[in-house]
Order: structure tokens, then C-alpha cells, then sequence
């Protein structure tokens, strides 16, 4: 399969006044066509920042956005506007990102009038149409307000509004964590028949382990603003080689009596990644740290084929 | 039912505007022992919260009212107490965890202070021992004594919501009303947030009423469940009646739609529809819309409540058709459709 977008390098510092945020800082993946990447973490680790980056909600600091074998992240407003069409977003909470004051069709019809998709308003209402069936809102509701509507409909417009343009690629922002269980896996099937439908290729947010592991070929575990652990998503499950990778999947609560979750949660908390000493950003938090995770930062390597991992005692604490 | 430290009957809640009433809790019964964890398990506007602030009598009157039933705790009924002897129980006898501690903490009052507000409300301590009390709450929730002084802006949540923890349960209640307490919070800081409630649950042998939608944090800090649908209780039994043999349509749904991680399944079995409108719910099952074993009789009458276990209790008249479907079969059948 062909690789339809990476990132080298990629960073994105923000100025702030305690000092420099890091908030994405060296990120280098890719993903291929028709592939979903699951991107995880917890609160402020940089996964928002770093799927806003790669559509250009933020212009980065520093590193490569390449789509299609063309570097775009410094390209001009006008230059980009191709590019906008072909990659979209997902936003997490559909009570914000939806206009209060415009209806269900307008709210799916602004992107096809900005980019001037549909010749009249005749073929504008039909494409409305057809989109609504796509994600399973009824035609009925065309007229409706966001406000009218239940949060797992609204995320059905956010859906709807993000395929308007036929993307190639969609950056899925927690989109389903707003919504109750049952809502949920409808959307998450309606996701997975789309992919398959239209070819799309997902950049998947989540903090939801079960969710990510359910939707991903691969999964990048990212912890202050970088990757520490980076596989298709069986390896990671089966052999969640970074100490955060495994604390963070023992800490999910498993909904099996049976299965008691293994003690010894994680000490301590996340802090904000500004002006950081050099070393490992999880060795104040790990178990295994030892004088060298305090003075070095401890680079992404490919431990087993495929399986990438930043860690220096990486071979010590899986006996590899 | 004499060891019973908290018995609900017949709640009825109803919020009326103009002319519709949201029918938001509908005649729910339940028992809580002491020392037991009961999980109260649904979906957005199941009616749980409403619940938990019925027994506390903190439903905002109106539109508000609860129009039935009773809430006994400790052989008085809770909802004929005067207001004063409420305040006597609130906070002191039975506490209450929010699910959101960023806003249900003063951010005009240092931690310290609100801890040891509510110790010299309830148990008359002077300022000074009262303020030593709250420093050893905080010790006890992980926080070190020195923070006392700070405010709540200057926490993170998980630390906000141990704050939280440490106001409920410095007047040592009887009974522990969590509301979503790790809801808000990151899966890391939930197992040290949900491990301290168990910690201090054990010490003090506190009952607790947990709130969640989420049936991981059941399995793992209760004993008992109950599932709540458009303000009923449609299942209860303990976490291997629920778990294991589920009776009950919704509950089993509730499991189909989280994808799990031990299991890989390509396609996830939503529930189809929506939950019913709570202005105008249906005369017999709540649930029978969207229910794939419904026929014409569920949607008649009310339901009953069947008794198929001791202390399972299933409010479905198809329970013995879900029985002989076995969800552990189908599960297995869908394995059969995973991606190679």
C-alpha cells in the first residue's frame, strides 16, 4: 500500500509566559492509503495538537508535513486550499463544533458552497441529500437546529460536513468520546463502513484504549509531546514494550469481574511539557528509571520489526 | 431488612415545565447493606444522578419534584425529615462525591479550609482541631499537609477530585454517594482516584453508591449492580449476575457496543435507536423500541419484575429467551468474523 501521509521530525512549540510549551517535539510517522493510525495518550500529551498540525489548524514550528509525496506545511493559504479538500477533520464535541444558528443542510452545505462543489443550488440540495443518507440522518431532519438533536446525531452532521468534500484523509479528534456506549459503537461502525466505502485513510485521536485498539492497524502511544511507543496494533497490546505503554493499558478498567485489573496504578501525575531538562519526559513517573533516563533523551528505535519504541532500557525490562 | 442502611421504594422524580413533565425516575426500589458497593449503571438521562440527588433531597424544586415513594436510611424516611434534620444528615451522614471537580469546589477558599468547613459544621470542632483534622484528610487522600493553604486552581483535576473525596469523607459518613467521581479524568489518575476510594472505603467500611456509565469501574470497585434505562431499573444482581449471566436486553447491549480489549471483533453490535423521550414514555416497556426480542405483549403493560436467581432481579418479560441465547455463544460467533 502506498504511503499517503508523514510526518519528519514535526514540532510545535507555543510561547508561553512560564516559557517555551513543548507541545508536539519530534514526531516522525506515517501512514499508509486506506489505513487507520490510532493515536493515544492521556490529557495534554500533544495528540490534538499534532492532528491539528497535520491539516494546518496550526502552522508547525518546525519539521515536515508530506500528503501525497508534496511537503505542505509551509504552504501558502492559497496553496493549501486543494489540499484542505482532501484532508478533514472530525472535532470531538459535537455541542461546540456545530453553529448554533444554521441548520442541518447549511451546516453540511457551507463546504461545498466555500469550494464551490456544486454548480447550482438544485445539485447543492441533492449532494445535501445523498450526504445525509450516507451517515444515516434522517432527510426529515434537514431544517433541524444542533441544539434539537441528540449528541450522537450531531456527530452524524460533524461526520457528514467532514465527507462533504470527498477527502482522501479525515483527523478523527475524540470522536466519539462525548457520546454514551450504545451511540457510540453506532458511530464507530459507521466510521469503519465509510473507510471502506470511500478509501478513507484516518488519523484516529482517542484516549479510549478499547475504542483505538477496536478502529487501528497501528497505534503511536504518545506521552508529553512525543512518541514512546509506536506498532501495529496487536504488537502493542501483546507486547506494550515502553513502561508507559504498559502502565497506561493496565490502568483501562476491564468490564469482567474476572478480570481484576493488576495493581501498582502509575505515581504521580502528567505535568506541562515547558522549558524541559533533557532525559526521558516519563522517567520521573517509571519504575525502571535509572541515571542515564535523567541525562539523555532516549531516541525511537525499532526494537522488533515494526515495533518502535523510545526507551533506553527497552531490552532490559522485555528481556529481548 | 433490617441491615439494610439505605432502602429506596418506589422513588418517582418527575421535572415538570409548562404543560410536559420529564418522567425521570419511575418507581425505583433498591437496598444498600453496610459496607456494600452498589454501582448504578446508565446511560446519559437514565435517571442516576437524579437518583442520588432525591436521596439527599437536592432535586432544585421546581422544576423538580419527587412525587413518590420513599428513601429510608436508618429507620426514618429521609424525604418526611424537616429541612433541619436533613442538613444534619447531608454531608455528615451520607456525602456526596460530584462528577466534576473543577467547578463544585470554591475557588475562593483554600482546600484546607473547605475540608475543615465542613468538620466544624458537623462535629463542633473549634477552628484550630478542626484544621488539624482536615490536614490529616488530605495526608490520608495523598496530599501532602503543606498544600492546605493553596487553592483549587493551583490543582490538577485528579488532585481536585481527591480534595473532593477528602470533604466527603471527613465526618466518616455511613453512606458514599459517588457521582461519575473518575469520569472527568485520565484513565492513569482514575485507577489511583477509584484504588483510594477502595482503600478508604475498607478503613472506614462506608457503603457506597457509585454512578457510572462505564462497566469496567463497576466490575472493579462493586459488589452489587443495578442498570438504569429511562429511569428504571431494569437489571440488578451481583457482578456475576450481571456480568456473566445477563438477563436483560439493555444490559446486554450495554456490553455488545464496547469494544473489548481482550477480544477482536471486526464489527461492534450497537443498540439500534435512540433512548425513548422521557415526556412520553410508553405504556409498557421503556426499552421495547429498540429492543431486538420485543413482541406485542412488552409493549402493553407495565413490566414486572421476575426473580429468575436469588437476588437477580430483571424487569423483562423475555428473560428466559435471553437466557437460552447465552451471550458467551454469540460472542463466540462473532470471533468467528474477525479479520485474519
Amino acid at each position: 500500500m502506498k504511503k499517503l501521509l508523514e510526518t519528519r521530525n514535526l514540532k510545535k512549540y507555543f510561547r508561553t509566559p512560564r516559557g517555551m510549551l513543548y507541545a508536539v517535539d519530534n514526531v516522525s510517522f506515517v501512514i499508509k492509503e486506506g489505513e487507520t493510525l490510532g493515536v493515544v495518550g492521556e490529557s495534554g500529551c500533544g495528540k490534538s495538537t499534532l492532528g491539528r498540525c497535520v491539516v494546518r489548524l496550526h502552522d508547525v514550528t518546525d519539521g515536515q508535513v508530506w500528503y501525497k509525496e508534496k511537503e505542505i506545511s509551509r504552504l501558502s493559504r492559497k496553496d493549501f486550499r486543494d489540499y484542505r479538500r482532501d484532508m478533514q477533520m472530525i472535532f470531538q464535541d459535537p455541542f461546540s463544533s456545530l453553529n448554533p444558528r444554521m441548520s442541518v443542510s447549511q451546516i453540511i452545505a457551507e463546504p461545498l458552497i466555500i469550494h464551490k462543489m456544486c454548480a447550482n443550488s438544485f445539485e447543492l440540495g441533492r449532494k445535501v441529500g445523498e450526504l445525509m443518507d450516507t451517515v444515516g440522518l434522517a432527510r426529515r431532519l434537514a431544517s433541524s437546529y444542533p441544539h434539537e438533536l441528540d449528541g450522537g446525531r450531531r456527530q452524524r452532521i460533524g461526520i457528514a460536513r467532514a465527507l462533504s468534500l470527498n477527502p482522501r484523509f479525515i483527523v478523527c479528534d475524540e470522536p466519539v468520546s462525548a457520546l454514551d456506549v450504545s451511540i457510540q459503537a453506532q458511530i464507530l461502525n459507521l466510521m469503519q463502513d465509510l473507510q471502506e466505502e470511500l478509501r478513507l485513510t484516518y488519523m484516529f485521536i482517542t484516549h479510549n484504549i478499547s475504542v483505538v485498539k477496536h478502529i487501528s492497524n497501528n497505534i503511536m502511544v504518545m506521552y508529553m509531546g512525543t512518541v514512546v511507543e509506536l506498532a501495529p496494533s496487536p504488537d502493542v497490546f501483546r507486547y506494550r514494550m515502553h513502561p508507559y505503554t504498559k502502565a497506561l493499558l493496565d490502568a483501562a478498567p476491564i468490564p469482567d469481574p474476572d478480570k481484576k485489573r493488576r495493581r501498582e496504578p502509575l505515581k504521580g501525575e502528567i505535568t506541562s511539557p515547558i522549558d524541559l531538562p533533557a532525559g526521558c519526559r516519563f522517567a520521573k513517573r517509571c519504575v525502571y528509571a535509572s541515571g542515564e533516563c535523567f541525562s539523555s533523551d532516549p531516541l525511537l528505535k525499532e526494537y522488533r520489526p515494526g515495533h518502535f519504541t523510545a526507551c533506553h532500557n527497552t531490552e532490559k525490562i522485555n528481556e529481548l | 431488612m433490617s441491615n439494610r442502611l439505605l432502602e429506596v421504594k418506589n422513588l418517582v422524580v418527575k421535572y415538570r415545565s409548562g404543560k410536559t413533565a420529564v418522567h425521570a425516575v419511575n418507581g425505583i426500589s433498591f437496598g444498600i447493606r453496610k459496607g456494600e458497593s452498589l454501582g448504578l449503571v446508565g446511560e446519559t438521562g437514565a435517571g442516576k444522578t437524579t437518583t442520588a440527588l432525591a436521596i439527599l433531597r437536592l432535586i432544585a424544586s421546581p422544576p423538580g419534584k419527587i412525587e413518590g415513594g420513599e428513601v429510608e436510611y436508618d429507620g426514618k424516611n429521609l424525604l418526611e425529615l424537616p429541612e433541619s434534620g436533613m442538613r444534619h444528615i447531608r454531608g455528615n451522614r451520607i456525602s456526596m462525591i460530584f462528577q466534576d471537580p473543577m467547578t463544585s469546589l470554591n475557588p475562593v477558599m483554600t482546600v484546607g479550609d473547605q475540608i475543615a468547613a465542613t468538620i466544624r459544621l458537623h462535629r463542633k470542632k473549634s477552628r484550630k482541631d478542626a484544621a488539624v483534622e482536615a490536614r490529616n484528610m488530605l495526608e490520608l487522600v495523598g496530599i501532602p499537609g503543606e498544600r492546605y493553604n493553596e487553592y483549587p486552581h493551583q490543582f490538577s483535576g485528579g488532585m481536585k477530585q481527591r480534595v473532593m473525596i477528602a470533604i466527603a469523607l471527613s465526618c466518616n459518613p455511613s453512606l458514599l454517594i459517588a457521582d461519575e467521581p473518575t469520569t472527568a479524568l485520565d484513565v492513569t489518575i482514575q485507577a489511583q482516584v477509584l484504588d483510594l476510594i477502595e482503600k478508604l472505603k475498607r478503613e472506614f467500611d462506608t457503603s457506597l453508591l457509585l454512578i457510572t456509565h462505564d462497566l469496567g469501574v463497576v466490575a472493579e470497585v462493586c459488589e452489587n449492580a443495578a442498570i438504569m434505562y429511562a429511569g428504571e431499573i431494569v437489571e440488578y444482581g451481583n457482578l456475576r449476575h450481571i456480568y456473566k449471566g445477563t438477563l436483560h436486553p439493555y444490559t446486554q447491549g450495554l456490553f455488545e457496543s464496547i469494544p473489548n480489549i481482550d477480544e477482536d471483533v471486526r464489527r461492534l453490535k450497537p443498540i439500534e435507536g435512540m433512548m425513548a423521550d422521557p415526556t412520553r414514555l410508553p405504556q409498557g416497556c421503556a426499552f421495547a423500541l429498540r429492543c431486538p426480542y420485543k413482541d406485542g405483549g412488552c409493549e402493553k403493560n407495565a413490566i414486572p419484575v421476575f426473580e429468575p436467581e436469588p437476588g437477580h432481579l430483571v424487569k423483562c418479560l423475555k428473560w428466559s429467551e435471553i437466557k437460552g441465547s447465552d451471550r458467551r455463544k454469540r460472542l463466540e460467533e462473532r470471533r468467528g468474523e474477525r479479520i485474519a
